[in-house]
């Protein structure tokens, strides 16, 4: 009984997922909406099944998995130690902080136009931009990271003799980290949303992007259903990879 | 014998010992008094306010000392300047004619939980001293294996602080500060966030360590039973701006036990402890 009420706990998760296609499969079926928009569930797995097996849709998807993770490469090498000197500085932090707070609540898509300029029509424009929003989010919450590493630890370590290096890399850097990890997981999100939208709107020849709007634009609604369902495969999977590198790496946290 | 020293002075010394002439070799039994942190012209202030205005005081060698005083007459404030942790607007700090630097203190925080380094297993906590010293990896471990003994340690050092108790998160703290083998060693109300078993269990520890090792000790207390219990001497002070109002000798034998409490000599110090420091805040 006991271990039936586990399992019972345990198949919890997967009742939002079932209502949702429930209700998709319910809508189709009905015609509450035009199956020109709204092809059924079926019909939807059935096209994201062929694609994955002909290999379709692998060119887009690694073309977008590999300019996120270039974007994010670029904003973490870049995010990680400005936000280390912006945190560990309070002067430096205060004289850029409202430039930081305007340009992180800016749309990073609002920036495609100057870009595009800078950087021409292309691919590196779609990373340029993508590696600046999650370069913003990462230098911040590194900056806030180190900015509130707990007082009396960094007293600790001083009383025992530490030196302002032996302090920064025994003390700030680990105090940081949870943070630092924070920073990371939302700074690839970005990145991923900013690819895609870029994808769509600066010519682009493959990505998860281009494929969606293209089946839009040929009103193959079953392959953009199915593109969409891939990306978000690709986002929460990015999520929850960051997620669990943080569980590992920072067990403390909070502690 | 009088426990309790009527010598209302900065540098009050207790009086049941004869102080040694200066230039006569000093006793090397534990309680010689001979200053070992000498404190000169201490000033501090918090904007207008002044918390210590040209403040001498002296520490004695191989005693425990407790501060006890009125909230906010800067207990905690006066150690963190002596172990260089809070700047000081003027004066000195010299442990024998030692600059903090040249010095190896031990420091246990109130707070435990926020001093102790959660991404380090206790026992990497207890040689992080040792290696900052670089001592080598061997022989920390040798020294931490000297501190289980000494503190009669049953639990695993081989955990991560935020799986032990209060308690023993403490107790990590004060092996921490005791590793490198301190000539002073600072406690900043160290039980004040225990429960009270493990608050009886840690001070029997201490004062076990205390009679073996006789180190210099400092210990700022809001408790005047635990300060009394505690000490060799009590340092008492004033509000601000803060001064000794009296140093009193507490001449209990040790080890003292829960039967001390009743001791008509320790109910004597405790009753006149408190009355310089009733005295003292209604001033």
């Amino acid at each position: 009984m006991k271990r039936f009420e586990a399992t019972l706990a345990r198949l919890v998760v997967l009742v939002g997922p079932l209502l949702i296609i429930g209700l998709w499969w319910v809508a189709a079926a009905a015609k509450w909406v035009s199956p020109k928009l709204l092809p059924d569930p079926w019909s939807t797995l059935q096209t994201l099944w062929t694609s994955v097996m002909e290999g379709a849709i692998w060119a887009d998807f690694r073309g977008t998995a590999v300019r996120t993770l270039y974007a994010f490469a670029i904003a973490a090498v870049a995010g990680i130690p400005a936000g280390i000197v912006l945190g560990a500085n309070r002067t430096i932090y205060r004289s850029v902080e409202f430039a930081i707070d305007f340009f992180r609540s800016t749309p990073a898509t609002a920036m495609f136009p100057l870009f595009l300029l800078v950087f021409g029509i292309g691919e590196f424009s779609q990373v340029a931009v993508a590696a600046f929003a999650a370069w913003l989010v990462i230098l911040f919450n590194v900056a806030y990271g180190v900015m509130n590493a707990r007082q009396t630890r960094i007293l600790a370590a001083r009383v025992m003799g530490a030196t302002t290096g032996q302090v920064f890399r025994h003390v700030m850097f680990f105090e940081s980290l949870p943070q630092t990890f924070v920073g990371l997981r939302v700074g690839v999100s970005m990145a991923l949303v900013v690819i895609i939208v870029a994808e769509m709107f600066i010519g682009s020849s493959n990505g998860m992007g281009r494929r969606i709007i293209d089946a839009q634009q040929v009103f193959d609604l079953a392959q953009m259903y199915a593109s969409i369902l891939v990306t978000g495969v690709l986002g929460y999977g990015l999520n929850v990879f960051f997620l669990a590198l943080e569980r590992h790496f920072v067990r403390w946290s909070g502690k | 014998m009088n426990p309790v020293n009527e010598t209302l002075a900065m540098n009050a010394v207790p009086t049941p010992l004869a102080f040694p002439p200066a230039n006569e070799p000093a006793a090397p039994e534990p309680s010689a008094r001979k200053a070992h942190v000498t404190i000169r012209g201490l000033t501090k202030r918090f904007g207008d306010q002044s918390l210590y205005e040209n403040f001498d005081l002296d520490l004695p060698r191989g005693r425990v000392v407790t501060f006890f005083g009125p909230n906010g007459c800067g207990k905690s404030t006066l150690i963190n300047m002596i172990c260089g942790l809070i700047p000081m607007d003027a004066g000195e700090v010299l442990f024998d004619g030692k600059t903090r630097e040249e010095t190896t203190i031990g420091y246990v925080f109130q707070n435990y939980r926020d001093a102790l380094f959660p991404w380090k297993k206790a026992a990497d906590n207890i040689q992080y001293p040792l290696r900052l010293r670089g001592v080598p990896k061997a022989d920390a471990r040798r020294r931490v294996e000297e501190l289980v003994a000494e503190f009669e340690v049953k639990f695993d050092l081989n955990r991560y602080p935020w799986e032990l108790s209060g308690g023993q998160q403490q107790l990590v703290s004060i092996m921490r500060a005791l590793a490198p083998r301190p000539e002073v060693v600072f406690l900043d109300e160290p039980f004040s966030a225990l429960d009270y078993e493990a608050t009886l269990s840690i001070r029997e520890r201490l004062q076990a360590t205390f009679m073996r090792s006789g180190v210099t000790t400092v210990i700022v207390s809001h408790d005047l039973e635990e300060a009394v219990y505690l000490a060799d001497e009590v340092f008492l002070l004033t509000k601000r701006p803060t001064r000794v109002a009296e140093v009193v000798d507490v001449g209990l034998a040790r080890p003292r036990g829960v039967q001390t409490l009743s001791q008509p000599d320790f109910v004597r110090t405790r009753a006149h402890c408190l009355e310089v420091f009733q005295r003292e805040v209604r001033r």
